[in-house]
């Protein structure tokens, strides 16, 4: 079973449709009990990260999802895999779960062409830079579908994938039991469906 | 890089897809969610639904099309028609829609983008917009195309992008329907203004249209109906084609299962 972390926060319709499709348990749910039964972790999100860590310090779930992601396959998807990270400059100065080393900046002021539209929306190629299992059923340059105005920097230790806009945008990184994705797989098709299908099997 | 999207619309009345030759002569085609999923399969970008009933029941009837096809297809979903307040903003994202599309909702009450966009976010507002020249101007028409508002519609969407909206479709009513081309004039006149994802509507006859609108800078998106529908054309040939001129396109893997 994958519990899906609730904490206000996103529309998780897709999200929960495409681990139907694939056959998949799931349950949204901020009860400790439940996520410690479940197998795997699912961080959603979108919106702002102040915004967002708020609610989940609000949860008191943080220092029980740290534990949790040392035993169990977790992935943080889009703001949700931003809030794994260590710091976040979007609209103030937040400090993020932690659990990959890095950092969360505007996309903005690092794109060297300037007729590049933010946020960075639509589909774009996924360049591995690292195997993973996570990759298993995916291929180097397959496309993912991605929303998002943040990026992280500071990550190469854990970065396994990028895609290029005009700046090397992170799109998926791995530390441990942990890992993110700046795309949306529910949205991403059937490379999204391989991926979430994969992150099933680790 | 960010690829060009390609995106097939389906206007939906009483639960079948229709389509009219400049917004009239409406004609039945097909069941959305099978024509959803053809779509799908065949490598569309993004979807795009209009609600075109105004009964109580065809909305509920939509909205039951939309769950379905929310469930079995995973690309984004755009949906616009009888879009006038939050609640339904919120009535159509639990039903799995992505973005939502405001057009007459809008010209009603243009709060509605920012409030929409402050609760929502930026990307999930899509500005609609019909337009027509009038005279020596382009103006916003209402109503699926039948009054004129006598509004600018170039102030119109500058003042919508201020506003909150992340994204635009412009669809051109002089083009619409006539297969003879986009309305490029009117889209490049759109493009110098604003800096949000442009969505190109109105008047795609063949691929070499696509392929003229892609080589205008700033259009992110083509989108189409009748030609779709009749198989005239074929998405995934398209994109090839597309691909074949050098322009950034998704190609589609194998399915999963």
């Amino acid at each position: 079973m994958i519990a899906i972390i609730d904490y206000g926060v996103g529309n998780l319709f897709s999200l929960m449709s495409s681990l139907e499709y694939l056959g998949l348990e799931s349950c949204v749910t901020s009860s400790k009990d439940v996520i410690e039964k479940a197998d795997r972790i699912i961080l959603p999100g979108v919106g702002a990260f102040g915004d967002a860590i708020k609610k989940l310090e609000d949860t008191g779930l943080i220092p029980f999802l740290r534990e949790q992601a040392k035993k169990k396959p977790f992935l943080g998807i889009c703001l949700g895999m931003q809030l794994l990270f260590e710091t976040s400059n979007e609209y103030g100065d937040y400090k993020g779960i932690g659990l990959i080393e890095g950092d969360i900046v505007s996309l903005e002021p690092d794109i060297s062409d300037k007729n590049l539209k933010v946020p960075h929306m639509g589909w774009n190629r996924l360049d591995i830079k690292k195997d993973d299992d996570i990759f298993k059923y995916t291929s180097d340059g397959e496309y993912v579908y991605y929303v998002h105005s943040y990026y992280g920097v500071n990550c190469q230790k854990s970065t396994l994938a990028t895609s290029e806009y005009g700046v090397s945008v992170t799109g998926v990184v791995k530390n441990g039991f942990v890992y993110g994705m700046q795309f949306h797989p529910e949205k991403s098709g059937d490379t999204g469906l391989r991926l979430l299908k994969a992150f099933s099997e680790i | 890089m960010i690829t060009k999207r390609i995106i097939p619309c389906l206007d939906v009345k009483d639960g079948r897809v229709v389509k009219g030759t400049n917004f009239k002569d409406l004609r039945d085609m097909a069941n959305p969610v099978e024509m959803a999923q053809f779509y799908n399969d065949a490598g569309a970008d993004e979807l795009v639904f209009y609600d075109i009933t105004a009964s109580a029941e065809g909305r509920k009837l939509f909205s039951d099309i939309l769950t379905d096809v929310a469930k079995k297809i995973f690309i984004p979903l755009t949906v616009g028609g009888g879009i006038n307040t939050l609640d339904d903003f919120d009535r159509v994202l639990k039903c799995g829609a992505d973005k939502v599309s405001v057009n007459s909702g809008a010209i009603k009450n243009p709060d509605l983008i920012n409030q929409a966009a402050k609760r929502y976010g930026d990307q999930c507002v899509v500005l609609s917009t019909d337009v027509k020249r009038v005279g020596g101007s382009f103006h916003i028409f209402a109503r699926g195309g039948r009054d004129d508002t006598g509004i600018d519609a170039i102030e119109w969407i500058k003042r919508g992008v201020d506003n909150g909206a992340g994204e635009l479709v412009v669809n051109s009513i002089d083009t619409d329907g006539v297969k003879n081309g986009f309305d490029l004039e009117l889209l490049d006149k759109v493009t110098s203004v604003v800096n949000v994802p442009i969505i190109a509507s109105g008047g795609a006859g063949n691929m070499e249209d696509f392929a003229q609108l892609f080589e205008h800078e700033g259009i992110d998106a083509g989108l189409a109906a009748s030609i779709f529908h009749t198989k005239n054309v074929l998405i995934n040939e398209l994109k090839a084609y597309l691909k074949s001129k050098g322009i950034e396109m998704r190609i589609t893997g194998e399915k999963v299962k």
